[in-house]
């Protein structure tokens, strides 16, 4: 709770955010990549504290919204046949193509909402006559422990466990957003716990190709402020380098133990981003070596392709190029009860932010 | 009575026939436990006493895990009506009480129950005076499920009505939120993590009295927020009055372990489940002295006035953050989901 308290303080957030009024003469636009920190900055109010020339801009880093459709029917005829699907509680509601996870879990489906992969794996221990899958999605911040989990099913032998895996991986995405010719963005804030695994350096080359600072940065109010602070400053300035705000947790090296685990079980390849479309090399897929742990492998089921519901405007809000509100359905025909896309009812997503905390504030 | 000597150990279809192994299920359990002077007529329902106007409230309680810290499904099918009855500005007097048992159940575990009903029932001042025991087949219910009705005669200065609330209102929480969701979560399987904390499961029906006694008609509403939590009741009142609610979170009572944990596992303990909490909703002019009362009464010591009724922003919940920034406060959709990360 210590972490908690000192970095939801009231006089050191507003002594940072004058600091930050103080320094702005201009208009930027930063990004923060994570939708842990879309919500922070929404749920605590921040955005209505910056000065007006501040705008943020919320970016693709809600693994639930850019986790492809096909793939969330391809885990709902799994669970129709027959199989055990094991998933983060995040999941479960959002939309396929014709229904949710958890209306498949109403119709007969078993539907386990777990909050770590290797418990999926005990599950299919428990289970020996049922297949156990586990939905497998995120960005680098979860593969390893669902990499991990496929070294334990293989340790214990176990062989009725397999994972639908979609992971993503940050640079990619900042470079397809960086390319993209509506891109207005000035600054980045980094995604603190990808960081957390993977280290600052695979950032460099993105600040030195575009000149584009970036502030590694956590999701607890002062963190924010603080990033934005470190952000402005550099713009005002005329600089971009990459910066850690989150060295708390943060190393440059990253999380050396968590690295090699997804490296044994993962090989970097193209990955298809909801919304998006497909960025080549932006995310991972399962080696060779390991294909029997693959449930796309395992079962019939990769010829599932399903078309995005057109009123959706999920690809834009992830790239920042419009907001939530901008969003001719949002609040009328999208709403949390009844979502059209995923950044509705993900807890990470920034149209539920927006809906939940400041709606026509 | 020997519980071991039954002849039986789990309870089975039989016991829900109407037939002999009814008769010795309710004699030996439920009778010997409940005994009062209208259960004792053996009696298709009961003939009770009322005065004045009449406060009615029902609930099906059905958690997962039956036993858990600070209580048990008993205690809490138990405490849930009695307060609920409360919440009407009523003194609760008579509940009823049906189970719907999924055969198998151990007679044990039964017997602990019951128990804690009947402590719950006399620690609220309550008789149970009807009550009925269905048993269906292994599958079709989960362990134990109770209904509870409960009968209350309202207060004579109470004037509890959405009506009354005006602008300027405060909003009064007499204690620690999130605590009761937050001890049903350590212990789901999956979830399970190392914890102290305890469902805050009471019965309010005494404090709501005191408040009654000094306070009469500058009460304007009572409110529990069980299921929902704090934030989708408070969300609830703005839209029935047609008014807005402005809250200040720094002023929300949440004890730091209870804070830990909903931060460990993405929760929001505005939406959590409370069993021991409830609002008051009072004139401007007695809210310190309805702070007081609360807070040197038992079940009111962490309380708080939390915020209060605005003229501005109708319809919605605003509450100011910790750092001082502004968001509105929306109703739970579904249930809180684990995040991913």
């Amino acid at each position: 709770m210590k972490y908690l308290s000192e970095y939801r303080n009231l006089e050191e957030t507003k002594k940072i955010l004058d600091e930050i009024h103080k320094i702005t003469t201009r208009e930027w636009n930063i990004m923060e990549i994570c939708g842990g920190q879309t919500h922070s900055l929404v749920k605590n109010g921040i955005l209505e504290l910056l000065p007006e020339k501040v705008r943020m801009i919320h970016g693709p880093g809600c693994p639930v919204c850019v986790t492809p459709l096909n793939l969330i029917d391809k885990a709902i005829e799994l669970l129709e046949k027959g199989v055990i699907v094991c998933s983060f509680g995040d999941m479960i509601r959002v939309p396929g193509s014709k229904k949710s996870l958890l209306e498949a879990k109403a119709l007969g489906g078993d539907l386990r909402i777990l909050y770590s992969p290797i418990e999926a794996v005990s599950i299919a221990k428990e289970n020996p006559d049922k297949e156990v899958v586990f939905f497998a999605v995120g960005f680098e911040t979860t593969a390893p422990a669902n990499a991990l989990s496929v070294l334990h099913a293989e340790k214990e032998g176990i062989s009725n466990y397999s994972i639908l895996a979609s992971h993503v991986l940050v640079p990619p995405a900042m470079e397809a957003i960086l390319d993209d010719k509506f891109c207005t963005i000035d600054a980045f804030l980094g995604a603190g716990h990808v960081c957390a695994i993977m280290g600052t350096k695979e950032y460099n080359p993105l600040v030195e190709k575009y000149k584009i600072p970036i502030v590694v940065t956590g999701f607890e109010p002062l963190d924010l402020v603080q990033g934005i602070y470190l952000a402005v400053k550099q713009l005002e300035a005329g600089k971009y380098k990459l910066e850690n705000q989150y060295s708390r947790i943060v190393k440059e090296e990253g999380n050396i133990a968590a690295i090699n685990v997804i490296n044994k079980i993962f090989e970097i390849g193209n990955r298809e981003w909801r919304g998006i479309g497909e960025i080549p090399n932006s995310g991972y897929v399962i080696k060779e070596a390991y294909r029997k742990y693959d449930a796309e492998a395992k079962f019939d089921i990769s010829n599932i392709k399903v078309p995005e519901n057109p009123n959706c405007i999920a690809g834009q809000i992830l790239r920042g190029i419009k907001k939530p509100h901008e969003c001719e359905q949002f609040g009328k025909a999208c709403k949390p009860a009844n979502p059209l896309g995923a950044p509705m009812v993900s807890s990470e997503g920034a149209c539920a932010a927006y809906y939940h905390f400041s709606n026509n504030l | 009575m020997d519980i071991n000597n039954l002849g039986f150990t789990t309870i089975n279809l039989g016991h829900g026939s109407g037939g002999e192994l009814t008769r010795k299920l309710l004699d030996n359990l439920i009778f010997s436990v409940f005994s009062n002077p209208y259960l004792n007529e053996k009696h298709d329902g009961a003939i009770v006493k009322m005065e004045g106007k009449m406060a009615i409230s029902t609930d099906s309680f059905v958690i997962t895990p039956i036993f858990f810290k600070g209580g048990n499904i008993g205690s809490l099918a138990v405490h849930g009506t009695v307060n609920d009855v409360a919440m009407c500005g009523a003194i609760p007097k008579y509940l009823s009480l049906a189970f719907i048992i999924e055969e198998g159940l151990g007679v044990v575990e039964f017997y602990n129950i019951i128990k804690s009903i009947k402590k719950a029932a006399d620690e609220s001042g309550v008789i149970i005076v009807t009550g009925d025991t269905k048993v269906v087949e292994k599958g079709k219910g989960d362990k134990i499920f109770i209904n509870t009705t409960g009968f209350g005669e309202v207060h004579p200065k109470a004037s509890i009505s959405m009506d009354n609330i005006n602008v300027g209102d405060r909003i009064i929480v007499n204690g620690f939120i999130a605590q009761h969701g937050m001890a049903i979560m350590s212990e789901r399987k999956g979830l399970e993590f190392e914890s102290d904390i305890q469902s805050d499961s009471t019965n309010l029906n005494y404090l709501v009295k005191d408040l009654l006694d000094a306070f009469g008609n500058k009460i304007k509403l009572f409110r529990d927020p069980t299921r929902g939590g704090l934030g989708t009741v408070l969300h609830e009142i703005a839209t029935d009055i047609e008014l807005g609610v402005f809250i200040k979170e720094v002023q929300i009572p949440i004890e730091k372990q209870v804070a830990a944990a909903c931060e460990m596992l993405g929760l929001d303990p505005m939406y959590v489940a409370n069993e021991g909490v409830f609002i008051a909703i009072v004139d401007p002019s007695v809210e310190n002295e309805v702070l007081a009362l609360m807070r040197n009464h038992e079940k009111g010591k962490n309380a708080s006035i939390i915020g209060e009724i605005t003229e501005e922003h109708p319809n919605k919940v605003v509450l100011k953050s910790l750092i001082g920034g502004k968001r509105i406060v929306s109703p739970l959709v579904g249930e809180q989901l684990p995040r991913i990360c």
